[in-house]
């Protein structure tokens, strides 16, 4: 299962990653010599065996409905790169009528 | 690229519409479903946020107890089998109104599996299951605002957290009119069983539908679409109608349809914007919670807390209080008016006068005044009262009428009202052959013309008695004192 | 020269005989002396040791109407992927530049609650993704002992901290081995607890399923309170365990009569350096004269380890540091549109490690990859907890190994980016397993200190302290020579 340097591209996409074309011919060799070690995962047999979820919990634990809200100590302003009337700000979706795209 | 309904009806027909349909429901929670943020709408930008909504650096979701709660009595309420064991899981992709990167959902274990509801109604005819896949919960994002500041998005993250469940249907349902109807039961069950306002308009129900057409026949699916955007019920029929014809019409023409996502207008759908590479949102388990075990015990308790059903509630009252199908339908639809007429036809013991009086009276006064019925100022009790005091001839009917008018004005009871309007039925003979005399007095002609047999006349003579007394005048005595008069 | 211990300071300043402010000046003037700054031992990013002193002035006076807490007085250095109120929370990443948290970690509250002083944040590998603290945008921090080496990591600040004499307690954070590790390199004590023991609320998470705030003690004496202080369970994080704490201190002085010791074979292999093996026989004998019963077990799937770690670890960083994406807080670049912003930001901010740990937790859950690495991965990972299962129902209470395959190595020699996971070799299975374990130092080669590892089974952390105590107390001058 080598990696492409399209398959890089694609996963730096999702990823939100700006890659330059060089370096991402480089990242397909490191990923592809992390990813060889990682072969060894296949030889081994695990029919039949339980997905490590939740480790050591005894399920999961619930709160009431009840506030109050968790405080900040600093307002949005201390910490937002761009805010205006309340609203966090970023750069004008080019395409806004899908609520899954960027 | 538009689409409009506009294939012949012939070609349709040897066509089927495959459909199903996913909603989004948020849940009547005071605070979000993984933080103690407050989940109501109205606050200002961004104010009901805190580490955890808005993904600041080293928080972490806490599930609140109430969004469980709700979204199990919803699974049972739509007759589907709640899991011992379900797991959260994070679906990933960038969005600015996810703060997270990624919303916290339910994959490949959902809350809740193989449920069903029926859509048997008037208007789709004989009652129709619809299966439904799945209930899983998980949080909303918030909201991207473009129309607010030139240039750029503005982000409010209010929303963001905010408890849902998605209910999935099976691709059980084959025309526009059946997913209408499924999504009016499945409001309707929601509304019963109180776990949402369930509202599309204020967004507290949303739609997307899976379409797909095949010849009729075909036992294959084929090729679906998804279709988003829909603001009402009205709108997700006429948006699937639009969509089917599109498909047909490119089958027909031997294309083939093309896996997308596809937008409602309000009149037509256009592709979504294609996107920058697939979807890809590498679901795995929610590390930072471990799986939700739920006992049979708790699932039991549940179960036993949901309050009467439609289905259960329609059959009732068809049985114990003898009203005809349309009666039950409309008296049913809303569980606070059915909960209200209950209690009217209680108090009063004559279940069909009630049904009258709220279909009747009760019903347009809401109308006209937009008011929610929770909220109605003549309460059961009252209407009882007044309809009581027709039945015992206390008040006329029309007099009732005028009550009714005060009580929604003022709140007061009717006996009162009755009182102090001097709207008491006058049945004493005196009085009432007083009226009579002035009346044949000022229509001579009238009330020598019924004497001489035109009986018709009588209705004339009588109406203008009553219009005289306010509506008082007991009308049966009336009449009997009427024909003495011309008897001789 | 080592700080005045956690039981000394608290004690002390309980009596009057010091004052708070003394303490943090002496921390102070410790720093300055050993360079722990920027352009010294780097070991701290971020300090005020103005604030340091005034809230060391308001624990004074409030001194008289509060019952002493377990750590008063005492200043506790914090790795800065730990938030704090009054100090920068920038987890050693350009992205998160500037950044101040509105909130404050449990572990911090804790520590505040227990009359700790917190003294700056720590230098780290870039979002604890590192062996070295090399991959920091604040540059690397040098190892005390060798300063041509380096000091370990991701949790190296802390460790220098702690080793170099400026603190006698430091909180640092484990994923794979950051806090034993980077101990076992300084030559002091590391803990990393069960998962679940401490709340990893404010804890900037790496991998959330591994990932545990861990400590750092100049003895074994100082990590047993620092974690008692910060141990119990949160409400706040769903993983943390309603499990009682112990008084870690309680096996101070007691004896290893009737304990069981296992040594898995997969720890000592042929291939171990042989100096590290005499080390860690010399402290078995040590463990045998003190009464404990040692023999060997296997742990069979520990080769697996690193190759599971290296899918699990990058998958939920992915995940975890999406959040990053200049929209809310830290670090933004303008670019072309939205998209343009975040890939702009993104590549920016963060560094080459980070960058390729991302891509490769990516890859390995996208579709058609998700079932071939991340779930044969979970259930790998249900194997290697299997092994210590298995072993601490045998009637083993503790394991005992060495904490790195060798001694601290000189900056910059490890360059292939495997070859550096592989430092983790003998520390991620405690993490995949979620048991705990420490690491205390057991002796030197040519000058460079060598780490011995205790493991214990879940919530066992108490018997893990015992054994360490009593090693601690039979090496002596031995484990510093």
């Amino acid at each position: 299962m080598a990696v492409s340097i399209d398959d890089v591209r694609h996963i730096a996409s999702l990823a939100r990653l700006g890659i330059t074309e060089p370096r991402a011919a480089a990242i397909a060799n490191e990923l592809n010599t992390i990813l060889a070690h990682m072969d060894e995962l296949a030889k081994v047999d695990t029919a039949g065996i339980q997905e490590a979820i939740g480790v050591g919990a005894e399920g999961l634990p619930v709160r009431k409905d009840l506030g109050p809200p968790f405080p900040l100590a600093r307002s949005h302003d201390a910490f937002a790169p761009s805010l205006r009337d309340g609203f966090f700000l970023v750069p004008r979706l080019s395409t806004h009528e899908s609520t899954e795209e960027s | 690229m538009t689409a409009t309904a506009t294939a012949p009806a012939a070609t349709l027909d040897r066509w089927e519409m495959v459909v199903g349909l996913e909603v989004h429901v948020q849940l009547k929670t005071r605070t979000k479903i993984f933080c103690s943020c407050s989940a109501d709408f109205g606050a200002a930008p961004n104010a009901n946020t805190c580490p955890v909504c808005l993904a600041l650096p080293g928080a972490l979701p806490m599930l609140n107890e109430r969004a469980v709660g709700l979204a199990s009595r919803a699974a049972l309420a739509l007759n589907c089998v709640v899991q011992p064991v379900s797991i959260f899981a994070r679906k990933n992709y960038f969005y600015p109104d996810l703060p997270k990167g990624y919303q916290i959902s339910q994959f490949d274990k959902p809350l809740a599996l193989d449920g069903w509801i029926e859509i048997g109604t008037r208007a789709v005819g004989a009652p129709i299951r619809i299966g439904i896949t799945r209930v899983h919960m998980e949080e909303d994002a918030g909201k991207s605002i473009h129309d607010r500041f030139t240039g750029v998005t503005a982000i409010d993250l209010n929303r963001s957290g905010v408890p849902l469940i998605e209910i999935v249907s099976e691709p059980d349902i084959r025309s526009a009119e059946q997913a209408g109807a499924y999504l009016r039961v499945l409001k309707q069950i929601l509304e019963y069983v109180d776990v949402s306002d369930v509202n599309m308009e204020e967004g507290s129900l949303r739609v997307d539908a899976n379409v797909s057409a095949r010849r009729r026949g075909e036992t294959k699916l084929g090729t679906k679409t998804e279709v988003k955007n829909m603001n009402s019920f009205s709108g997700v029929e006429r948006a699937l109608e639009v969509e089917f014809a599109r498909h047909v019409r490119v089958l027909e023409a031997g294309g083939s349809i093309e896996q997308q996502t596809m937008l409602w207008d309000g009149s037509a759908v256009r592709p979504a914007r294609s996107k920058e590479g697939s979807h890809d949102y590498r679901y795995f388990p929610e590390p930072d919670l471990p799986p939700l075990i739920l006992s049979p015990e708790w699932i039991e308790q549940v179960r036993k807390d949901l309050p009467e059903l439609p289905a259960a509630r329609r059959a009732r009252f068809s049985t114990d209080y003898e009203l005809g199908e349309y009666d039950v339908e409309v008296l049913t639809a809303d569980p606070q008016l059915a909960d209200y007429y209950e209690s009217v036809a209680r108090a009063h013991g004559e279940p069909k006068a009630a049904a009258n009086w709220v279909m009747g009276e009760v019903m347009a006064t809401l109308k006209t005044s937009g008011e929610d019925i929770a909220r109605f100022r003549v309460r059961p009790a009252d209407l009882a009262s007044l309809l009581n005091l027709v039945r015992d001839g206390v008040v006329s009917h029309t007099a009732a009428k005028q009550i009714f008018g005060h009580m929604v004005a003022t709140g007061d009871p009717p006996a009162q009202i009755a009182e102090r309007e001097g709207l008491v039925k006058v049945d004493d003979d005196s009085q009432l052959s007083a009226w009579l005399d002035e009346v044949i007095a000022e229509n001579p002609s009238e009330a020598e013309r019924y004497r001489n047999g035109e009986k018709k006349l009588q209705g004339v003579l009588i109406g203008a008695v009553m219009k005289k007394s306010k509506g008082r005048a007991d009308p049966r005595k009336l009449n009997q004192l009427l024909t003495a008069r011309f008897a001789s | 020269m080592t700080a005045r211990s956690c039981a000394v300071v608290c004690e002390e300043t309980a009596a009057g005989r010091v004052t708070a402010a003394d303490t943090v000046n002496e921390a102070v003037g410790r720093a300055r002396e050993v360079g722990a700054g920027r352009d010294g031992l780097n070991a701290f990013v971020w300090r005020d040791d103005a604030d340091a002193l005034s809230q060391a002035a308001s624990l004074t006076d409030r001194l008289s109407d509060t019952k002493p807490g377990a750590m008063l007085g005492v200043p506790v250095a914090i790795k800065d992927n730990i938030a704090t109120l009054t100090l920068p929370t920038t987890c050693g990443s350009r992205i998160l530049e500037g950044y101040v948290s509105p909130y404050e970690a449990t572990v911090v509250k804790k520590l505040r609650a227990a009359g700790a002083i917190p003294f700056g944040k720590t230098n780290m590998d870039e979002f604890a993704m590192g062996s070295s603290t090399e991959h920091s945008a604040y540059g690397p921090t040098k190892n005390p002992i060798a300063p041509d080496r380096v000091p370990g990591g991701s949790s190296g600040g802390s460790a220098v901290a702690v080793a170099s004499g400026v603190v006698s307690i430091a909180l640092g954070s484990e994923t794979g081995g950051s806090v034993r590790q980077p101990a076992a390199f300084c030559g002091i004590v590391g803990v990393k607890p069960t998962y679940g023991r401490v709340s990893r609320f404010g804890l900037v998470a790496f991998a959330s399923s591994l990932d545990q705030v861990g400590v750092f003690g100049a003895t074994v004496d100082d990590a047993a309170r620092g974690l008692g202080v910060i141990a119990g369970h949160d409400p706040m994080d769903s993983t943390s365990a309603s499990i009682a704490v112990p008084d870690y201190t309680a096996g101070a002085n007691v004896g290893l009569k009737g304990l069981v010791v296992g040594l898995p074979k997969e720890y000592f292999p042929a291939s171990l350096d042989p100096e590290i093996r005499r080390r860690c026989d010399a402290a078995v004998d040590r463990l045998r004269a003190l009464g404990a019963t040692v023999k060997e077990v296997s742990l069979p799937h520990t080769d697996l380890a690193i190759p599971v770690y290296y899918i699990v670890a990058p998958a939920e960083a992915s995940s975890n540091l999406a959040r990053f994406d200049g929209v809310r807080y830290g670090f933004r670049l303008e670019g072309e549109g939205l998209r343009g912003m975040y890939e702009a930001t993104r590549s920016t901010g963060f560094g080459p490690e980070v960058t390729r740990r991302i891509l490769l937790g990516t890859y390995v859950l996208s579709a058609g990859y998700y079932d071939a690495y991340y779930r044969k991965a979970q259930q790998v990972r249900t194997l290697i907890a299997d092994d210590f299962r298995r072993v601490f129902q045998s009637g083993v209470h503790v394991l005992f190994t060495p904490t790195t395959p060798t001694p601290a190595f000189p900056i910059g020699a490890i360059s292939d980016p495997y070859e550096m996971y592989l430092s983790d070799i003998f520390t991620a299975t405690a993490n995949l397993a979620g048991v705990p374990a420490m690491s205390q130092p057991i002796g030197r080669i040519g000058g460079l200190p060598v780490g011995g590892q205790f493991l214990a089974s879940h919530f066992d952390e108490a018997r893990m302290f015992t054994a360490a105590y009593a090693l601690e107390r039979a090496l002596g001058a031995e484990a510093l020579a």
